[in-house]
């Protein structure tokens, strides 16, 4: 189980998700740092994430998109706002526009990433914090696997039913 | 597909008390019709486990189960009046969040899976 705990907070919009992995701190920091590494991981399966543009550094900016099973492209952007060591990383997440760049007045998700060595494996804690539900709506649109959006549909079809009767 | 394979396994799994995400939760509360109807109820009008349970032919034990669920899922809140306790359909904002927050949940967890695969392979090659 290489997650071993999350947890949400829907009042503040926040979630933490603590994973361990059997490496160490400057191995887990890599698949960040790397672009070729990061894309293995942050695109869904049939989203193939592609990085185009990634500096790993404090100001630094990154352009990415995801293809989707159509053959749709849907693009984001990061600032990395700090980097403490090979620990410490917070940064911001948003939805660009068709041309690749970021879309003006769409306000970004914030992520922190810290990793903590334990032994001969390494914790990893990413806190993602979002600013409002219509945020959140966009950026799962983007992406969005199957299965999340049959869920929501059916809670959706719920509240009409119920409103309808 | 083969994510959504994955999750209609996980719905069908009865584990609701394990320590599973959040996401698990909220699949598992609506993957069964009485507790989907049992919502729509609560999101109607806030009313008494045994008010909801008259509407259907199985025990009040078997309601508040099901109740337990839903609140398992932050879809419903009890809140005690008087002797009763009263199934208060969560405010849509929560419950959208919750159920959002569910899904980002779940799209780290997949990530930390996908990292530890390529850590292993780095690992294997060392």
């Amino acid at each position: 189980m290489t997650v071993i705990n999350s947890n949400t907070d829907p009042e503040q919009l926040t979630l933490d998700v603590v994973a361990e992995f059997d490496a160490s701190p400057e191995q887990v920091w890599g698949v960040w740092e790397d672009p070729r590494k990061l894309e293995r991981w942050w695109g869904p399966p049939g989203w193939p994430a592609k990085f185009t543009r990634h500096e790993f550094e404090v100001g630094g900016q990154s352009r990415y998109y995801m293809t989707g099973p159509e053959g749709d492209k849907h693009h984001g952007w990061w600032r990395i706002d700090v980097i403490e060591g090979q620990r410490h990383l917070e940064f911001a997440n948003g939805l660009a526009g068709d041309d690749g760049e970021p879309v003006p007045g769409l306000a970004p998700a914030g992520g922190i990433l810290e990793l903590e060595a334990d032994g001969s494996r390494t914790r990893m804690l990413v806190r993602s914090r979002f600013v409002d539900v219509e945020q959140m709506e966009r950026m799962l649109g983007m992406g969005m696997q199957e299965g999340m959006g049959m869920a929501l549909g059916q809670i959706d079809e719920l509240l009409r039913e119920a409103v309808a009767a | 597909m083969l994510i959504y394979n994955q999750m209609v396994v996980g719905l069908l799994s009865d584990d609701a008390f394990s320590d599973e995400a959040g996401a698990d939760r909220v699949f598992h509360a609506l993957a069964d019709s009485t507790r989907r109807d049992i919502l729509a109820r609560a999101i109607e009008r806030e009313q008494s486990v045994s008010a909801l349970a008259r509407h259907y032919e199985i025990s009040l034990t078997a309601i508040q189960k099901h109740v337990t669920v839903l609140e398992r899922a932050a879809l419903v809140t009890k809140n005690r009046s008087g002797r009763e306790q009263l199934v208060v359909a969560n405010p849509e904002t929560l419950r959208r969040a919750n159920t959002l927050l569910a899904a980002f949940e779940q799209l780290w967890i997949d990530r930390a899976n996908r990292i530890a695969e390529i850590l292993n392979e780095e690992g294997e090659t060392r």
